[in-house]
């Protein structure tokens, strides 16, 4: 009982650690750089969200399509101004650089939100914020079932944007041989800066989300960096509803542990998880490539 | 009409070309042939710009190529398919050919240049929907001509077309190439299969540690000993081709 209530709100937050993940798995898929300021961006995005509803009571939801392309903006001039240096050097070089431009913009964005916003915990609290679906002894909170389906839905609208569009194919076409995307007259640059800012505005998105759902303050950046990380290597790379349900599974997995090993544990079962994946099956769960 | 002059590329400290100066007219298939790592897929890459020239001019009817990004050479006309093919392995033939035509000035008339494409290659068609990768060999060289195709390019540099396939197959393909040449395309093309590229090319180059040591007529090279002794072995000697 109180661990099908747990499972429930499990798989809930799991859409939400599937979202991050996406944005994550999507500029690692695509640039090969780690972009460990994701968690901050996701933070950004969330007072984004705040910052319209205290201002102006616009609704947490609605807020959406304006924080998603505003973060959008934000990749954009991130890639411009810093990575775009990255990805043109070779593999070692790459990722020690852009570690350590991903560690100096965690330090800037969380600096930057403790002075716009303080070291408070906010919450977005609309008046339907307690509203929950019962069903039977279960109580499935309204806000937090939303938000999952809007993961969900953003998620299936990139998969056919990847899948269809002229741009998205050649995003695939990039992140599979960056050669010979360029050999068909793809601009690479492009593609790369294009599929970062996606990657930006997914965090933004995720971010607004758990503002409503949960609680953000400037510090959650780093544990949601590390939550994403987790499912990206749970889920393996290239595939989003992978990274979905990878978020999942790792927040029902986290939910289980509460029940069995009370709440101290839950930060621990994560971390588990990704060294068991690394062990047995480091291309992930449903990734193809190693 | 592509001109190569006095080209100078390196890896590093490491020379690969040394003046190499070449030209393909308007309509012609040049054949260059050379040993394994004379620097054939360098001179390619380097008009493909995915390699920066150290020194030296590439112009393409009548204006300078290098210092372009790749993508806008493959906008300006010349398509490489490259050593290996280098195929979408997780995406479909469909979508491997529909990338092809990614350059603005292929994008119009896609539908047709696709229906062309499946009737040079049947076989493409019958696959359509197949990963790249689980095809065989051939069909695997076909979907990467079909692919630079699909680009409508004027100019096809192609590495090692025949590389790893039987003469049946390297055969057909031979047979395409010179229909498109036949429809006024120009071809630039490395191959290891000496005597096929010799018979196909009207003129053809020999590269040797990256220099040019040899020009002229395909069937005359043919005839000549040292072509011979060095390309086609010892057995070639005395024979005719």
């Amino acid at each position: 009982m109180i661990l099908t209530q747990q499972l429930i709100l499990g798989v809930l937050v799991g859409g939400l650690y599937g979202l991050a993940a996406a944005g994550l798995s999507l500029t690692f898929g695509v640039l090969r750089v780690l972009n460990v300021a994701h968690g901050e961006l996701l933070m950004l995005g969330g007072y984004g969200t705040f910052w319209l509803f205290t201002l102006w009571q616009i609704d947490p939801f609605l807020s959406l399509l304006g924080v998603g392309p505003a973060l959008f903006v934000l990749g954009l001039v991130l890639y411009w101004a810093l990575f775009q240096f990255v990805v043109k050097a070779h593999e070692e070089v790459r990722i020690k650089n852009s570690l350590l431009i991903g560690f100096g913009l965690t330090l800037v964005f969380h600096t930057l939100a403790i002075r716009l916003w303080t070291a408070d915990e906010r919450a977005v609290t609309t008046a339907y914020a307690g509203a929950v679906i019962k069903i039977g002894t279960f109580a499935i909170p309204l806000v937090r079932l939303s938000s999952l389906v809007l993961a969900f839905t953003i998620l299936t609208a990139l998969h056919l944007f990847l899948a269809k569009a002229r741009w998205g194919r050649a995003i695939r076409a990039t992140a599979e041989d960056w050669e010979a995307a360029a050999l068909m007259g793809i601009p690479v640059g492009r593609t790369y800066l294009l599929a970062f800012a996606l990657g930006t505005a997914l965090a933004g998105i995720a971010g607004g989300l758990v503002s409503v759902s949960y609680s953000i303050s400037p510090s959650i950046g780093l544990e949601w960096t590390l939550k994403a990380l987790i499912v990206v290597v749970l889920a393996g790379l290239g595939s989003l509803f992978g990274a979905f349900a990878g978020g999942i599974l790792l927040g029902v997995a986290e939910a289980t542990s509460v029940v069995f090993l009370g709440g101290t544990y839950r930060e621990v079962v994560g971390l588990v998880l990704f060294l068991i994946i690394l062990l047995v099956r480091p291309q992930g769960l449903f990734g193809g490539r190693g | 009409m592509l001109e190569v002059e006095n080209l100078e590329v390196s890896y590093g400290a490491l020379a690969a070309l040394h003046g190499v100066s070449l030209a393909v007219r308007p309509g012609e298939i040049v054949a260059l042939v050379g040993p394994n790592g004379a620097g054939k897929s360098t001179l390619l890459k380097t008009i493909a710009a995915l390699l920066i020239p150290r020194a030296g001019v590439i112009r393409w009817e009548g204006k300078p190529l290098s210092g372009e990004s790749p993508q806008r050479i493959v906008e300006r006309g010349v398509a490489l398919v490259p050593e290996g093919r280098r195929l979408f392995a997780a995406m479909t033939v469909r979508e491997n050919l529909e990338l092809g035509a990614f350059p603005q000035r292929a994008q119009k008339g896609r539908r047709g240049q696709l229906e062309r494409v499946y009737s040079l290659f049947p076989r493409l068609f019958e696959r359509e929907g197949q990963l790249a990768g689980s095809l065989s060999g051939g069909e695997q060289q076909m979907l990467a001509l079909g692919r630079a195709l699909m680009g409508l390019p004027r100019l096809l540099l192609l590495d090692e077309p025949s590389l790893g396939l039987a003469p049946k197959v390297v055969e057909s393909i031979f047979a395409i190439l010179a229909e498109l040449h036949r429809e006024g395309m120009s071809l630039l093309i490395v191959e290891q299969n000496v005597q096929a590229a010799l018979n196909l090319g009207r003129r053809a180059y020999i590269l040797e540690g990256g220099k040019i040591v040899g020009e002229g007529e395909g069937h005359r090279l043919l005839q000549d000993d040292h072509v011979r002794a060095a390309y086609l072995g010892p057995l070639a000697r005395g024979t005719s081709a």
